[in-house]
């Protein structure tokens, strides 16, 4: 970014006076043999910093930004674990240990609930990238110091500065790819994001009570957001070290780089939005939710294919049935029994983890009066399980909340037609603010607890 | 009080934070040790950082310095939208380059759709409207 041999106008080059060597803890002849043993390199890459933009206002700003907004993507990450329903066991990882966050049951309404929450994690996450990247070139010179430490302090910091840059660089990198299907990293995502996001929301903690003084004090000094390219000088040396030694002349003011990382994120949102939006579903440029499958009724978005799924079309003809049990009732109906109990229609998303949603029209039977049909007034449970034999999310379990809102459907019709085999026909569960994987498709029995 | 700070090099808080997040990565890493996949987890976490630090910054750092030869008034000009393409392509990348291993058309029931087209196109339209934006200034100031 900002580097340049002299140019005709400008400023010239300002000389910042070196810095006052900070005293060594102990063991203070380790810390002083490493200062002594330089490294090769080390000297030139320490002189070769030349942005004046650098310095603890511009940090301090982007690190301001992020501090606002990176808690909004690590509590929806959190959401969203949450939503999945731990209580049943069905929230991935399973088996967390003692960093397990408080768990309650996932509410039905608003029913866009995970569609924000969701929509809102995926779509932060891949705006802050830009500003994400602009924080850690503003601080990249640290990473280059010598000597490395002068305490057992600034190497504790250190290994935690490892935590965070590699944390937020590993939490971004495996939501990219999951949201994109490339998962090539070969290993669980769930796993991995999780545990990542732990490390990661550590390291911020530990970060930011240690820099926070620094931050406000940065943004309390005189701002630089009104200061043109042409009187954009480097700040005094600071403590931190981020003033270079040997600024050249600014080639962009401090709001330059701001509106470039803010720019950045602005266009990151212009080309993700339209996953989470339906009438801006084609905006969505170079993501893989951009797309219908077609123009009809049914063509909406389809996370699982019912040929992926193994579900055939011989399953799922005149010889299906939903089974629908509680204690030792069992009620069995086919599709025109189904279609001739009191129908009802509601208009509900299907939003997926990896941030996409979309909004239909949805009809069929009250999962509250199936559970009526086998005497479960009241359930507190219900586990649903698909004609689908294998996959993560062959069955769900809803709670009683669930199962008894208004608009919890067995859907067998969407926009005014028949479900399409890939989206669940014959049968498919549709509930307020449930995360889709558990709205589950190709229904064949519906088991409801006491 | 006084002596852990000389010693240390920071206040008895500052100790206990850095422990408690090494703490917390530490017990991660004992959960992940039993994993298969344990290996990879921990490769891909130390290699983000190390790719940034050490490959993503020195060539976008050198790119920007091989730009310095451009003169003063182009120079944003050709940063700008070399930095909104680059971002793109960064962010999209597996779409842009057509990753993954059927997972894509498994979950949508489409074909993966190549997108470096349209990659192409978004990062053409940047530099001409940059290159738009440069003529009209020159004009203007002539």
């Amino acid at each position: 970014m900002p580097t340049d041999a002299p140019p005709p106008d400008g400023p010239a080059p300002v000389e910042v006076a070196p810095r006052a060597r900070p005293a060594y803890a102990a063991p203070a002849r380790l810390w002083r043999a490493l200062d002594r043993h330089r490294p090769p390199g080390v000297d030139v890459v320490d002189r070769a910093w030349r942005s004046p933009v650098r310095g603890p206002w511009l940090t301090s700003v982007l690190g301001a930004v992020l501090l606002a907004t990176l808690p909004l993507v690590i509590v929806t990450g959190l959401l969203d674990w949450i939503a999945y329903g731990p209580r049943f066991d069905q929230a991935f990882p399973r088996d967390v240990g003692w960093l397990h966050p408080p768990v309650f049951d996932w509410p039905t309404r608003p029913a866009w609930l995970f569609r924000l929450t969701q929509g809102l994690h995926v779509t932060l996450g891949i705006v802050l990238v830009p500003v994400v990247l602009a924080k850690l070139w503003s601080v990249v010179p640290k990473l280059f110091a010598w000597p490395p430490a002068r305490s057992v302090a600034q190497v504790l910091e250190r290994l935690s500065l490892l935590l965070l840059v590699g944390g937020i660089l590993f939490q971004s990198v495996t939501g990219l790819l999951n949201v994109q299907y490339a998962y090539l990293f070969g290993f669980d995502f769930y796993t991995a994001h999780w545990y990542g996001a732990w490390i990661f929301t550590a390291a911020l903690v530990t970060h930011v009570a240690i820099k926070l003084p620094r931050m406000v004090t940065a943004l309390r000094g005189p701002g630089f957001a009104r200061t043109p390219v042409g009187r954009t000088a480097p700040e005094p040396a600071d403590p931190d070290g981020l003033v270079a030694r040997r600024p050249g002349p600014a080639t962009m003011s401090r709001r330059g780089v701001l509106a470039l990382a803010g720019g950045g994120a602005l266009l990151l949102a212009a080309l993700t939005v339209g996953q989470s939006v339906d009438a801006l579903r084609r905006t969505a440029l170079l993501l893989p939710r951009s797309r219908r499958v077609d123009d009809g009724p049914t063509g909406f978005p389809v996370n699982r294919t019912a040929a992926a799924a193994g579900v055939t079309a011989d399953r799922t003809g005149p010889g299906w049935r939903l089974s629908l049990r509680a204690g030792d009732r069992t009620v069995t109906l086919d599709r025109a029994g189904l279609l001739a109990l009191p129908q009802h229609t509601a208009t509900l998303p299907i939003a997926c983890v990896e941030g996409w949603s979309t909004s239909q029209t949805w009809t069929g039977v009250r999962l509250r009066d199936l559970a009526a049909l086998v005497g479960a007034a009241d359930p507190a449970a219900a586990r649903v399980r698909s004609l689908e034999r294998s996959g993560l999310f062959h069955r769900a379990t809803l709670h009683g909340g669930q199962v008894t809102d208004p608009d919890a459907l067995l859907a067998l019709r969407v926009n005014g037609v028949d479900l399409s085999p890939d989206h669940g026909f014959p049968a498919r569960v549709v509930v307020p603010a449930l995360p889709g994987v558990h709205c589950t498709k190709w229904v064949e029995e519906i088991v409801f607890d006491g | 009080m006084a002596d852990l700070r000389r010693a240390y090099g920071a206040a008895a808080w500052h100790l206990l934070l850095t422990v408690g997040c090494l703490a917390v990565a530490g017990w991660v890493a004992l959960r992940l040790a039993g994993e298969p996949t344990a290996g990879r987890i921990l490769l891909w976490f130390v290699g983000a950082a190390v790719v940034h630090d050490l490959v993503l910054f020195p060539a976008y750092a050198v790119a920007d310095r091989a730009l310095g030869r451009a003169g003063r008034s182009l120079r944003n000009h050709v940063r700008v939208p070399a930095y909104a393409s680059a971002l793109l392509f960064l962010v999209y990348l597996p779409g842009v380059l057509g990753l993954g291993d059927g997972t894509y058309a498994a979950a949508t029931g489409l074909a993966p759709e190549p997108l470096l087209g349209r990659w192409l196109a978004l990062s053409a339209g940047f530099f001409a409207v940059s290159a738009l934006l440069y003529a009209a200034r020159r004009l203007r100031r002539s």
